[in-house]
């Protein structure tokens, strides 16, 4: 049935759309940052040599206990309420029973029906239309180790020789994330789902709470979708791709799940429920293990450890540590700086929008910190192929810069070379400037031999302005400022000729 | 030699403060009762002869330099096999873990260790801790040492024997539905349950972790309440570990012991105590409760109704959660592996076989029940049921405590029952726990005093005496006075081992 369902044609986007209505749920896991993890005193850390951040417990080794770590449940705190949802007055970890070898216990210690995090949503924005995501719930639980499967072609543990196993991931807490199923994107359900994830990664950035880093897998997104005949109210058989590991991968997953389940649709099949893989490389999904929803993994409230009951009080103080909603704080900046729609949406996707702001913090104006860092800097980036951040170009640095053109001690031209400097490694500002010999030229006296030299040297131009012509002054600043390297102040320089020519 | 492994702990204490002995010279003695008599009774599976000594020695030079010592420094110790010990195999009764050496000690361990008690060896039981007479080791029974072709009780059959054939003054066993307190009963020792939460369990290979706890095995009321308050209290590594300071038994049991017991109300559990229950057991029952009444206490009888669902609860509840607990032995990290025959095998081959051969029939029919019982469909109607039970019970021990100080109840239906006698009906054997299982269900504490023997095959009978969570304190009280006009029960020379 796999195969068959894997062999359908893939309908046309659009033309999905003319028959299907998609809904679509996700599911997303955050690795949390704590120093420990989430039942013992172990180090959380990333990497390591295998099997040197574990211990008895961790290990699930006979006769070890869990003691939930009090930090891990106020960053599940914390984040419930970044997402508008409600806290548990009480709440149990549950175990969920199945076998795996990266699971030291061959169960998991996770949330069942008594989830930390209810109820809450969050608006993302998706070409100017809000839609609002219902979350479910977020609950804590454990990660497991990490296989690698040596031998055989695949990779996988089939057909693999042996396998090796590394315990240090395991038991580090995480946080799972569910949304409710999500109706009514239609066309723009790729892109929501995609703006979901985003939103989210930058709400948990901002709380300090994860690393968010996807392609490490702090942080990892699964995607269920199904297809209903346009115009009905049930869910159809969904499928969930597993694993998406990139804001891009998740849209394109969507998008390649909508086109193979329309394909099987049409073609008069049924859907089967099961696990997908994506494929970053080829943008399609591949069949994983069968689901039903009778999946038993046999719940119990975990005995070892004893309920969580945040009490009100401390859900309110962490209440008060939350930092503001990145969407407000967007519409609160954009509002400062006067930037339109457009300007503000490129700065954020550029991810420039906190780089601005500690810039114009560093004294440069909204416009000039918007000018170097989406122009200039931007195109230093993409050519390097880092991010903005990554540049080694510091807020205070270009503000540092402007502040020299500001006082005319630079212009933008120079202020380029500066930049340039910058990004190559080349010292401080004032090194770059002093290295390169980039600072203005203002000395009237330099500039006034200059003017003279020009004037003399195109005696017509000389003369057009005499006769009242102003405008004719470019060529003669041209010369000028190719006389004096592109160092001069242009405006100083037109005012001396002015001055020589009245 | 003879004479010093007849002396309790409390006495042994004494007589190392005195100087009168060494800690090497009484721990080389109860090595000695070892090697004469464990042939017979096996109560250990592995003996620490060098490492008991060395602590001994360690222990003696403490003295020596006259450093602070706790009580029942240099006093030895038996540890029942199911507590991790570094450097000492941990096997639970079970082939899987034939060999196994954990890497920490259990937190009891630990506090024994730095009381400085030699530690004798790893004592005999049920596998898993699965049973009520011991005969479900992997490595053989363990056997009565008053009468050798009768069982020890179970699970903690090694430990309750080792002490009652006087191969150890002191053990530790822990009881998930009785097994310190019914082989308490049947070999004439002093058996203790805790509060559940008061002693850690962290180190304790769990049977089912919201029943089990550790507790002390002992010749006296006394001594069970020094090893108790050695190793009560909060323990950071177990989160179920109560706050609640573990103080006030030593004093409660020398209380106890001067025989006044005006103002106790003791109530008679109705529901157990009757039917089903042996004629000799419930004649020296009530010989007990006489007793309690002429030592000043004023006795009722209550009634708890929902103890007769009990069985079933605990037989659904404990599945469920050793069929959970017991999914890590899967032949992968430690322990047994079998490779099947044939080609490369699969992990899930690798598996099967590993469990197949490393299990015993027990194990494997309680996982077999606690699946089922936790599979969806069937959680609400027996898993759901279960814990609804356990919280009338808690609602019926409150009820009761809210007459009386302590309850009381005879401690096993039975005396010793022959080996093999119950082997092959698992039902028969799980009654054996009828009247200890309550307490485990609702996390009272309990402990089990010899009453005497009985007159039909003078075998020891056990009282079971039951007190409120916290309220250990109690137990002691009542339990020392009880001790007290019973009379000895246990001697040297009513053992057939001793012959």
């Amino acid at each position: 049935m796999t195969a068959a369902t894997d062999a359908a044609d893939l309908v046309d986007f659009d033309e999905v759309l003319e028959r299907y209505d998609p809904a679509f749920g996700l599911e997303v896991h955050v690795e949390l940052n704590t120093n420990t993890k989430m039942f013992c005193g172990c180090p959380a850390t990333f990497g390591g040599e295998p099997n040197t951040q574990v211990c008895p417990t961790c290990l699930g080794l006979p006769g070890a206990m869990p003691v939930v770590n009090a930090k891990a449940v106020e960053s599940a705190i914390r984040i419930g309420l970044a997402l508008n949802g409600s806290i548990a007055e009480w709440c149990r970890f549950a175990r969920k029973n199945y076998f795996y070898p990266d699971m030291p216990k061959n169960f998991q210690t996770s949330q069942y029906d008594e989830p930390i995090v209810y109820d809450g949503y969050l608006d993302v924005e998706v070409e100017g239309e809000t839609f609002r995501v219902d979350i479910e719930r977020a609950h804590m639980e454990e990660d497991t180790g990490k296989t690698t499967h040596i031998g055989g072609a695949t990779g996988r543990i089939h057909g693999a020789d042996y396998s090796l196993v590394d315990y240090n991931r395991a038991g580090i807490p995480l946080i799972e994330i569910v949304t409710r199923p999500i109706t009514g994107a239609g066309a723009k359900a790729p892109l929501v789902a995609r703006a979901y994830v985003a939103a989210l990664r930058e709400i948990l950035l901002g709380l300090g709470v994860s690393d968010v880093r996807m392609d490490q897998g702090s942080m990892r997104c699964d995607v269920n979708l199904s297809l209903s005949p346009k115009g009905s109210d049930d869910l159809g058989t969904r499928t969930e791709t597993k694993n998406v590991n990139s804001l891009r991968s998740v849209e394109r997953a969507m998008r390649f799940e909508m086109s193979r389940h329309a394909g099987i649709l049409d073609a008069g099949e049924a859907i089967f429920q099961e696990t997908r893989h994506f494929h970053e490389d080829t943008g399609t999904t591949s069949a994983g293990r069968p689901k039903s929803d009778a999946d038993d993994y046999r719940y119990f409230p975990e005995p070892d450890l004893v309920p969580v009951a945040p009490s009100r009080e401390w859900v309110e103080e962490l209440r008060g540590t939350l930092p503001e909603p990145p969407a407000v704080k967007r519409a609160r900046l954009q509002a400062a700086w006067g930037y339109s729609d457009l300007e503000m949406r490129d700065v954020w996707a550029a991810g420039a929008m906190v780089l601005i702001e500690e810039t114009v913090a560093a004294g440069a104006s909204a416009q000039a910190a918007r000018k170097w860092w989406m122009a200039e800097l931007s195109r230093s980036a993409n050519d390097r192929g880092v991010e903005l951040a990554e540049l080694g170009v510091t807020p205070a640095q270009v503000a540092e810069v402007q502040k020299l053109v500001d006082a005319k001690t630079l212009t933008d031209k120079l202020a380029r070379q500066v930049f340039e400097g910058l990004v190559a490694g080349e010292g401080t500002v004032a090194e770059i400037i002093d290295a390169r010999g980039l600072a203005v030229v203002s000395d009237d006296g330099e500039l006034g031999a200059a003017v003279d030299d020009a004037i003399a040297a195109q005696p017509a131009v000389a003369d057009k302005i005499r006769g009242g012509n102003q405008a004719a002054a470019g060529a003669l600043i041209g010369a000028v400022m190719k006389a004096t390297g592109g160092k001069a102040d242009a405006k100083r320089v037109r005012e001396l000729i002015l001055e020589k020519l009245a | 030699m003879s004479e010093l492994i007849q002396k309790t702990a409390a006495e042994l204490s004494e007589a190392l403060a005195a100087g009168e002995t060494t800690s090497v010279e009484l721990t080389q003695a109860h090595i000695d009762r070892i090697s004469a008599v464990d042939g017979d009774v096996h109560a250990f599976l592995h003996v620490d002869t060098e490492g008991a000594l060395a602590q001994a020695a360690a222990s003696d030079a403490r003295r020596a330099d006259g450093e602070l010592l706790h009580a029942l420094d240099g006093v030895p110790i038996a540890v029942k096999d199911v507590l991790t010990t570094t450097g000492l195999p941990t096997t639970c009764g079970s082939k899987m873990l034939e060999g196994w050496i954990p890497p920490y000690d259990a937190t009891v361990v630990t506090k024994i260790k730095n009381a400085g008690l030699p530690i004798l060896g790893k004592t005999n039981m049920d596998e898993f801790a699965m049973g009520s007479s011991t005969e479900h080791s992997a490595y053989g029974p363990t056997r009565n040492p008053w009468k050798l072709d009768r069982i020890p009780g179970g699970s903690g059959g090694g430990s309750a024997a080792a002490v009652a054939a006087f191969e150890a003054p002191l053990a530790l066993g822990t009881d998930t539905g009785g097994s310190i307190r019914q082989p308490g009963a049947v070999t004439g020792t002093v058996g203790v349950k805790p509060t559940y939460g008061s002693v850690s369990r962290y180190g304790l290979v769990a049977l089912a972790n919201s029943l089990d706890q550790v507790g002390p095995v002992t010749r006296t009321v006394l001594d069970s309440a020094l090893l108790h308050e050695l190793i009560g209290g909060h323990d950071p590594l177990d989160s179920t570990s109560t706050t609640t300071p573990v103080t006030g038994l030593v004093d409660a049991a020398r209380q106890g012991a001067t025989g006044d017991l005006k103002g106790v109300k003791v109530g008679v559990i109705k529901e157990l105590a009757g039917e089903g229950w042996a004629p000799d057991v419930m004649a020296k029952f009530d010989e007990s409760v006489d007793l309690l009444t002429k030592l000043g206490a004023e006795v009722v009888e209550v009634s708890t109704p929902s103890f007769e669902h009990a069985m079933a609860a605990y037989y659904l509840i404990l599945p469920a959660e050793c069929s959970s607990n017991l999914a890590k032995f899967d032949a992968m990290r430690y322990g047994l592996r079998v490779t099947p025959d044939g080609k490369t095998p699969s992990a899930e081959a690798v598996m099967k076989a590993s469990r197949d051969a490393g299990f015993g029939d027990e194990v494997k029919r309680r996982i077999i029940l606690g699946t089922y019982a936790l599979s969806s469909g069937y959680y609400d109607a027996y898993y759901g049921q279960a814990q609804k039970i356990r919280t009338l019970i808690i609602e019926d021990f409150k009820k009761a405590f809210e007459q009386v100080d302590v309850l009381v109840s005879p401690t096993s239906p039975s005396t010793a029952f022959p080996l093999g006698a119950k082997l092959d009906d698992p039902l028969a054997m799980y009654m054996q726990d009828l009247a200890t299982i309550p307490a485990n269900l609702a996390g009272t504490p309990g402990i089990s005093v010899p009453a005497g023997v009985s007159d039909d095959d003078g075998l020891p009978v056990g009282v079971q005496l039951l007190a409120p969570v916290l309220e250990d304190a109690r137990l002691y009280r009542v339990g020392a006075a009880l001790e007290a006009a019973v009379g000895s029960v246990l001697s040297i020379d009513k053992l057939e081992v001793a012959r």
